[in-house]
């Protein structure tokens, strides 16, 4: 007696009907509710608490805020507006050749040369590599005495660039080695973009005498808006969660120049005999709600378009 | 018109080999370095072919002790594979519910759900390392596994395929008197394969390249996962680098054999997330 017609639900279900339903959603949702919706919770209530992970909390109020937002003579202030600085100066450097330099792969590779495929493979690599292997790599290339960069820069003639110890070169780097582990990915979501824009555009655009240069700014760019919203916020979104690169290659120094707040949080929260978690909790809320109020731009955005 | 074709085909082709450049050489050099003697890796003037060519470098990642190369790379092996095959479960069943049952504030939960992606990770990392510890997970596979399950991007992902899956396909079964559970198993999941594969590349990948969370919630070198060794493997070989080298690439073959089989599902899997964008 099962009716055929399943898009509308019948008025009375047997328990175990009702049950059905619970028991496929049932599996995600534990794991869900223990490790996802339960730690946001707790995260708050650790960032007004004292606590070293072991021992028992102790009611803090506002002082693990207070610490890092007000008390401008606080150590931790200094601290955490210094690794502050250091994570928006990664993203300002990081961010435009994150998308301009794929973006030009991608539309090269759309003009179909010879070897797209392999290029395109090429590009992507990089991307399947963790975080670790990739800044190895570069810490072996970069290196001031023995590495393969400055021994060119040597031929020229000109002095070794201490690339990992000094700045500026610290922060060219740091985005040298973020742009070649990770464009792949911008790259193939422009790819998609570019599948999507109709010939007949361009055929119009050429008719009214467009060369390539005008056709990539009045065709290609405008075409690409979908994608290019959505790039750009997944983008910035991950180089504000930048931690492994200065970590591994530069230590956070010189001093605390590149200490980008992940790697600040790290340190306070994991590190060391006592780790602080409450100012680390602290310290994460205020970064997550920069990053939540990015991701509620792309979810404007989104929804205008649709 | 056709010159112009021509024109920018070249164009493009020189680009993209001057680009190329960057992205081959520093693989290449590591690679040569790998396969150098010690002693010959820092030398100049610089050889890009090896004088000596040697496979010494990555006899000798596996023979240190302090450095459990093999151990690591079971760890990372055993947590992504179970981890994956896990994800997979969960999320075809919640996608499964989602799009073919009917209950009570379905939608409403689903995109609820959906909501919960915008939370950012970095929030849960104090939190979940103190739920951890309360476990007793710290330095337990458990805590390199189950974390990483309440991710819902799977269900997002398995809902859009399963929702262009004809539902006459299930039809006759359900006439047939068949149960949901014998629906999605044997209907639904054979017909999802595609979309199966794909999000099984990406929690695979993930879990394997992962970092941060392995690094603060393993404490022992036996537990430490392919990263997270390599990077300690940086301090205890500290400036041999044809020995790190051969421990990168070692790192690396892995991920390049599943790419090699994958690329077509990979490079689909990121169009499929760039269209919800």
């Amino acid at each position: 007696m099962e009716s055929v017609n399943e898009t509308r639900p019948r008025k009375s279900k047997s328990w175990k009907e009702k049950l059905t339903p619970l028991l496929f959603i049932g599996p995600h949702l534990f794991f869900f509710l223990i490790f996802l919706a339960y730690p946001t919770i707790y995260g708050l209530v650790i960032s007004f608490h004292n606590w070293n992970f072991f021992g028992d909390m102790s009611f803090a109020g506002l002082e693990n805020y207070a610490n890092i937002l007000w008390v401008t003579d606080s150590l931790y202030f200094e601290y955490f507006w210094t690794a502050f600085r250091a994570t928006f100066i990664f993203v300002i450097l990081s961010v435009p050749p994150l998308i301009i330099i794929p973006l030009l792969i991608a539309v090269a590779i759309n003009a179909k040369p010879p070897g797209q495929n392999f290029f395109r493979a090429l590009f992507y690599a990089p991307s399947l590599l963790s975080v670790v292997t990739v800044v190895l790599i570069w810490i072996w290339l970069l290196d001031t005495n023995a590495g393969l960069v400055n021994y060119y820069i040597g031929t020229l003639g000109l002095d070794a660039i201490p690339w990992l110890t000094r700045t500026p070169w610290v922060w060219i780097s740091l985005v040298l080695m973020t742009i070649w582990w990770t464009i792949g990915t911008n790259m193939i979501l422009f790819l998609a973009g570019l599948g999507e824009i109709s010939d007949q555009l361009y055929e119009a655009a050429k008719i009214d005498g467009a060369n390539k240069i005008q056709q990539f700014f009045h065709v290609t760019l405008p075409g690409l808006k979908g994608p290019m919203a959505f790039v750009l916020v997944m983008t910035t979104l991950a180089s504000f969660n930048v931690m492994a690169q200065p970590q591994l290659a530069t230590g956070g120094g010189p001093g605390y120049e590149t200490r980008v707040l992940i790697l600040y949080i790290y340190e306070v929260g994991f590190t060391g005999g006592n780790p602080r978690a409450g100012l680390a909790a602290a310290m994460s809320v205020v970064l997550g709600m920069i990053l939540l109020c990015i991701s509620l731009v792309q979810f404007k955005l989104m929804s205008r378009e649709k | 018109m056709k010159n112009e074709d021509k024109m920018s085909k070249r164009i493009s082709l020189i680009f993209l080999c001057v680009m190329a450049l960057f992205w081959i050489l520093p693989l290449l050099w590591v690679i040569s370095t790998s396969l150098k003697p010690e002693s010959q890796a820092i030398s100049w003037p610089i050889r890009w072919i090896p004088e000596t060519l040697t496979f010494q470098n990555y006899v000798d990642v596996f023979m240190r002790d302090d450095v459990p190369v093999l151990r690591w790379f079971w760890n990372s092996f055993f947590v992504a594979t179970v981890h994956t095959m896990l994800m997979l479960l969960v999320n075809s069943m919640s996608a499964y519910a989602f799009s073919r049952l009917h209950f009570r504030g379905r939608d409403v939960l689903f995109w609820s759900l959906m909501g919960t992606m915008m939370i950012p990770p970095v929030m849960n990392l104090v939190p979940l390392y103190g739920l951890i510890s309360n476990l007793g997970w710290v330095n337990n596979y458990a805590a390199l596994i189950f974390p990483g399950l309440a991710s819902v991007f799977g269900i997002f992902l398995l809902r859009q395929f399963f929702i262009g899956i004809p539902v006459e396909l299930e039809e006759a079964a359900r006439i047939d008197g068949a149960s949901a559970f014998f629906i999605y198993w044997r209907i639904i999941l054979p017909l999802a394969k595609p979309a199966l594969v794909v999000l099984a590349l990406f929690t695979f990948m993930a879990n394997w390249n992962d970092y941060l969370w392995p690094l603060i919630v393993t404490s022992s070198t036996e537990m430490r996962t392919l990263p997270v060794g390599l990077a300690i493997m940086q301090g205890t070989f500290n400036i041999q680098f044809a020995k790190l080298m051969a421990a990168t690439v070692l790192s690396a073959i892995p991920v390049i054999i599943l790419f090699v089989f994958a690329q077509k599902f990979i490079v689909k899997g990121i169009a499929m997330t760039g269209i919800k964008g």
